[in-house]
C-alpha cells in the first residue's frame, strides 16, 4: 500500500471537499469503543479522582501505582501490537482513552507520555529484540517512560540539540553526552527514549535505561500546573548505552522525533477535548445552583451565551478529533507488524497537518472553556477548593507543549506551499479556480445544513484567495513571513472545525433524522455562523497587512461578499437553545 | 461449581427520565447494568475464583440487552444468555420475569444464583426470591458478606443498618447488597475476550413456555413524574399554634393524615 492509496490525501481538506460518509464520527463508534471509553472513565473517577489531593501534592508514588493500575486494565497497551504484549488497538481507541482520561490534569500527562511518545518510537522504528525487550513491561506498566527531546537551547528547534553521542573504539557502547529540560515522568521512568547527535552530527535516537552508567536527574521543577507530572532535567554524563539500543538508523532521529509528535499532537487534541467538557459539566453544576438577583445565574442570558460558545467549540474539537482518528486508522492501522520504515514514516506524516489542527483547536477550547468555566464561577472560580482553578492553571501548557500551537500553526500552511513546489498539489489552478467561483456562487445543495455545507466552501475559497493574494506579494518568500502564515493557519483551523461539524450533522441527520439531531443543527449553525465572521476578520487583517493598497478594496470586497451572503439571522436565539440543551442535560451533549 | 447471576438493564442512573405518552421516553437513553446486580456478577467472580466452576450471567428483555451482557462477560463471567422476550411479551412484571427465569433455570443444577437486592428502576426486589421460590432452594436476600465451605454457607445480611448472620446450604440464591464487594470493572483485554465469550440467545419456544401462562399479573394505570418539589414552609409563632397548623395542613392540605 502506498500512501497514493489513501482515501484521503492528508491536508487536501485545505482545498478540496469530503464527503460526509467517508468522516468517522462519534455516532460509528462500536459497542467495543464504547466499553473502552466506559472504563477509561471509571478509571478515572474511582481511582484517579479521588486521589487528587495527594496527586498536586506531588506524590510521584502515586502517580506511578495509578499507572501500574492502567496497566492492569490495559490502559498502556492500547497502541502496543498484540504480539508484543499488547492490545494492539484502532486509533479511535486510542483517542476515546486519551479523551477519558483528559480531565486527570497532571496524571492525564503522565500518562499519555507514556503511551504516545515514549512507547511509540519503539512500537513504530524499534527492532524486533528492542519491542520484544521494551514493548510488554511499556504495555503492562512494569516500565515506565520518559521522552528527552527538549534541550535548554533547543525546544521549537528541536534538531538544533547538543546533545552528543559517540560509539567507543570497541564498537560496544554509544557515550552520550549532554542535558535534557522538561522530562515528563522522569522521576520514576525506567525508559528514556533520547536524541543526540552522532559525533556532533548525526541526529539519531537512543533507548536509554535509567540505570544505564552516567545518567542522573536534576532537581524537580516548581510548575505552574500539571503539578502530578514529575519535570526534571535528565543529565548524561559520559552515559554508556549498549550499541543495540540505537533507535532507528543513525541520521535518522528527525524521522522518528517529528512522526511520533503527530500522533502525540492528536493525542493531546482529545485529552483537551475531554477535559472541555469536563470544565463544562462543572461549570452546568455550578450556575444551576448559584442564585444571584433571585435567580440562578443559569438563568441569564450572559451565561446561557457564555455555555453555548462553549459548547459549540466541543461539538467541533469532538467532531474534528473523531475525523481525524478514523483518517489515522485508515494510514497506521494495519502497519503495526510492518516493517518498512519508510512506509511507516510517509504515513504518519500524512497527516501531519490535521494532527496540528487537532494540537491547536484542543488546546485553545480547553484554555477558553477553563477561561469561563473560572469566570462563571465567579469569586469561587479563584479558590482552589472548586477545582476549576487547577483547570485553569493545568490548561495553559497544552498550547506550549508537543510543539508551541505557533510552530503548529506555520506548519498547516507551510506543508501546503511545500506540496505545491513539488506539484503535488496544484495550488495556482486552486486558486483560480477559487476566484472564478467567488465571482460565480452557486448554492446547489438542498438539506439539513446546506448553507453551513456551503459556508465551508466559502470559506475554503476565502482561505485559497488569501494563499494566492499572499503569494504574489511575497512570492518565494513567503515562508518567512510568519504573520501572514499564521492568519493563513488560523483559517485553515476554522475551515477544518468547520467542515468537521458539517460533515458529522450531515452524516448524523442521514442516520437519525433531523427531529433528533435538532441539537447537533443548532450547534452546527451557531458555529458556522461566528467562523463566518472570524474568518472573514482574519481575511481581511491578511489583506491589509500583505496587499498593496491599489489591490485591497476589490479584495476586500470579494472576502465580504462571499462571506456576507451567507450570514444568516437569529444567532442568539440558536445559542441560547444550545444552551437550554446543555442545562437540562447537565453535562456536554451534543 | 456451577453459579449464575441474573441481571438487568437498566437506565443510567445519570439520565433524566422523561414521561410522554404515558410511557417512560426511552430514545438516545444510555443504559448501564442494575448497579445492584454488578455486586452480583463481582461476587460471582471471586466465588469462581476460589472454588472453580463457571459463572453464566442471564438477563431477560430485548436485543438490546446484549450490550450489558457482553460487559458482565468482559468483567469476568464465562458464558451469557440473553431471554429475548421482544416478540413474545409486551408488558414484563416480576411474575413474568421470575416464571421465565426459573422455567429457564430449572434443569441447570446451579450451586448458587445471584442476582441484584433491587433493580434502580423498578425496584421491586421480587424477582430474585420468587425465582428461589419456584425452584424450591433456599433464598437469602440483601447480603453484605458470602463464604462458602464445601456446600456449607455463611452469610452476613443486611437488615436496614443492623446485620444478621446466617448459615445455610447450597443450592442458594441470593441477592446482593451496597457493600458485598467493589465491582471490578472490565479490562481492555477483558472486553477484546468478550467479543469471543458464547452469548445465547434464546426465546419463549425454546424453553416450551405459552405466552399465556407468563402473562404479567400487574395492571399499569397511569405512568407520572413525581411533582415538582416545592418550596418549603417555616411556620411561625405559638408553638401550640404550629403544631395544630401542621396537623391541619398535613390533613387537608397535604391530605397524608
Amino acid at each position: 500500500m502506498e500512501a497514493d492509496t489513501l482515501l484521503y490525501r492528508g491536508g487536501s481538506f485545505l482545498y478540496g471537499p469530503a464527503e460526509a460518509d467517508t468522516v468517522f464520527t462519534p455516532e460509528d463508534f462500536t459497542e467495543e469503543h464504547r466499553m473502552i471509553a466506559q472504563t477509561a472513565k471509571r478509571f478515572l473517577e474511582q481511582d484517579v479522582r479521588p486521589q487528587n489531593e495527594v496527586l498536586e501534592n506531588q506524590d510521584f508514588g502515586k502517580v506511578k501505582e495509578l499507572l501500574q493500575k492502567a496497566g492492569d486494565l490495559g490502559l498502556l497497551g492500547h497502541s502496543v501490537p498484540e504480539a508484543y504484549g499488547g492490545l494492539g488497538l484502532d486509533k479511535i481507541s486510542k483517542g476515546l482513552v486519551g479523551e477519558m482520561l483528559g480531565s486527570g490534569g497532571g496524571y492525564s500527562v503522565a500518562h499519555s507520555n507514556h503511551t504516545c511518545i515514549a512507547t511509540l518510537p519503539i512500537t513504530y522504528f524499534g527492532t524486533e529484540e528492542q519491542k520484544g525487550k521494551y514493548l510488554p513491561k511499556l504495555a503492562s506498566g512494569e516500565f515506565l517512560g520518559a521522552y528527552c527531546l527538549t534541550e535548554p537551547n533547543a525546544g521549537s528547534d528541536a534538531l538544533a540539540a547538543q546533545t552528543t553521542a559517540r560509539l567507543n573504539e570497541t564498537g560496544t557502547h554509544y557515550i552520550l553526552n549532554g542535558t535534557k529540560m522538561f522530562i515528563t515522568n522522569a522521576e520514576f521512568a525506567d525508559t528514556f527514549i533520547t536524541y543526540a547527535k552522532v559525533d556532533g552530527k548525526a541526529f539519531t535516537a537512543f533507548i536509554v535505561e535509567k540505570d544505564f552508567p552516567g545518567l542522573s536527574l536534576g532537581p524537580e521543577e516548581q510548575k505552574m500546573g500539571i503539578k502530578s507530572s514529575s519535570t526534571r532535567p535528565v543529565i548524561f554524563e559520559d552515559c554508556e548505552v549498549p550499541a543495540e539500543n540505537l533507535l532507528g538508523e543513525v541520521g535518522k532521529g528527525h524521522v522518528i522525533a517529528l512522526n511520533v509528535l503527530n500522533l502525540g499532537r492528536f493525542n493531546l487534541g482529545s485529552a483537551c477535548m475531554g477535559a472541555s467538557k469536563y470544565g463544562l459539566g462543572l461549570t452546568l453544576g455550578y450556575v444551576k445552583e448559584r442564585r444571584q438577583f433571585g435567580r440562578t445565574i443559569a438563568d441569564f442570558g450572559a451565561t446561557q451565551e457564555k455555555i453555548a460558545s462553549m459548547a459549540m467549540r466541543i461539538y467541533a474539537a469532538e467532531s474534528l478529533q473523531y475525523r481525524t482518528a478514523g483518517y489515522l486508522e485508515e494510514a497506521l492501522g494495519g502497519l503495526y507488524d510492518a516493517e518498512d520504515q519508510g512506509l511507516i514514516a510517509k504515513r504518519m506524516m500524512e497527516y501531519a497537518a490535521e494532527c496540528a489542527v487537532c494540537k491547536v483547536y484542543g488546546s485553545e477550547t480547553l484554555d477558553a472553556v477553563a477561561d469561563e468555566a473560572l469566570q462563571l464561577h465567579g469569586g469561587y472560580g479563584y479558590i482552589k477548593e472548586y477545582g476549576v482553578e487547577q483547570m485553569y492553571r493545568d490548561s495553559r501548557i497544552n498550547r506550549i507543549f508537543e510543539g508551541t500551537n505557533e510552530i503548529n500553526r506555520l506548519l498547516i500552511p507551510m506543508n501546503l506551499l511545500k506540496a505545491a513546489m513539488k506539484g503535488q498539489v496544484p495550488l495556482p489552478d486552486l486558486v483560480e479556480q477559487a476566484a472564478t467561483e467567488m465571482n460565480a456562487p452557486q448554492v446547489e445543495e438542498i438539506g439539513p445544513v446546506s448553507r453551513e455545507a456551503e459556508a465551508v466552501k466559502a470559506v475554503r475559497r476565502v482561505f485559497l484567495m488569501s494563499v494566492g493574494l499572499a503569494y504574489e506579494t511575497y512570492g518565494d518568500k513567503l515562508g518567512e513571513e510568519q504573520a501572514v502564515l499564521i492568519k493563513l493557519a488560523d483559517m485553515a483551523i476554522a475551515l477544518y472545525a468547520a467542515e468537521s461539524a458539517v460533515l458529522r450533522t450531515e452524516k448524523a441527520v442521514a442516520e437519525n433524522g433531523e427531529e433528533r439531531e435538532k441539537l447537533k443543527r443548532h450547534l452546527t449553525q451557531a458555529l458556522i455562523d461566528e467562523l463566518l465572521l472570524s474568518v472573514e476578520m482574519d481575511a481581511r487583517q491578511l489583506i491589509q497587512s500583505a496587499v498593496d493598497n491599489p489591490q485591497l478594496g476589490s479584495a476586500t470586497a470579494a472576502v465580504t461578499a462571499e462571506l456576507s451572503r451567507l450570514q444568516r439571522g437569529g444567532t442568539a436565539d440558536t445559542k441560547r437553545k444550545i444552551a437550554l440543551a446543555q442545562l437540562e442535560a447537565g453535562r456536554y451533549v451534543s | 461449581m456451577n453459579i449464575y447471576v441474573l441481571i438487568k438493564r437498566t437506565f443510567d442512573t445519570e439520565e433524566k427520565i422523561a414521561v410522554s405518552n404515558g410511557k417512560i421516553q426511552e430514545d438516545g437513553a444510555e443504559f448501564i447494568i442494575n448497579p445492584y446486580d454488578e455486586y452480583a456478577i463481582e461476587e460471582a467472580i471471586q466465588v469462581r475464583d476460589e472454588h472453580g466452576g463457571e459463572v453464566t450471567v442471564v438477563t431477560m428483555g430485548e436485543e438490546e440487552a446484549e450490550k450489558q451482557l457482553r460487559t458482565a462477560l468482559a468483567m469476568g463471567a464465562d458464558k451469557a444468555v440473553l431471554i429475548n422476550t421482544e416478540d413474545d411479551l409486551e408488558e414484563l412484571d416480576q411474575f413474568t420475569v421470575a416464571s421465565v427465569l426459573a422455567e429457564y433455570l430449572k434443569d441447570k443444577e446451579a450451586d448458587l444464583i445471584l442476582a441484584g437486592n433491587v433493580a434502580i428502576d423498578g425496584g421491586s426486589g421480587q424477582v430474585g426470591p420468587r425465582v428461589a421460590e419456584r425452584l424450591g432452594i433456599n433464598c437469602v436476600t440483601t447480603i453484605t458478606d458470602l463464604k462458602i465451605d464445601g456446600s456449607d454457607v455463611t452469610i452476613v445480611r443486611d437488615m436496614e443498618g443492623d446485620s444478621e448472620t446466617i448459615k445455610t446450604s447450597l443450592p442458594l440464591l441470593v441477592t446482593a447488597q451496597q457493600g458485598l464487594n467493589e465491582p471490578r470493572y472490565p479490562s481492555l483485554p477483558g472486553i477484546m475476550k468478550a467479543k469471543k465469550k458464547p452469548l445465547e440467545e434464546l426465546e419463549l419456544d425454546d424453553l416450551d413456555i405459552e405466552e399465556d401462562d407468563v402473562e404479567a399479573k400487574v395492571e399499569t394505570v397511569e405512568v407520572y413524574l413525581p411533582p415538582k418539589k416545592e418550596a418549603g414552609r417555616i411556620l411561625e409563632g405559638d408553638l401550640s399554634d404550629q403544631v395544630s397548623e401542621l396537623a391541619s395542613l398535613l390533613r387537608n392540605e397535604a391530605k397524608v393524615i
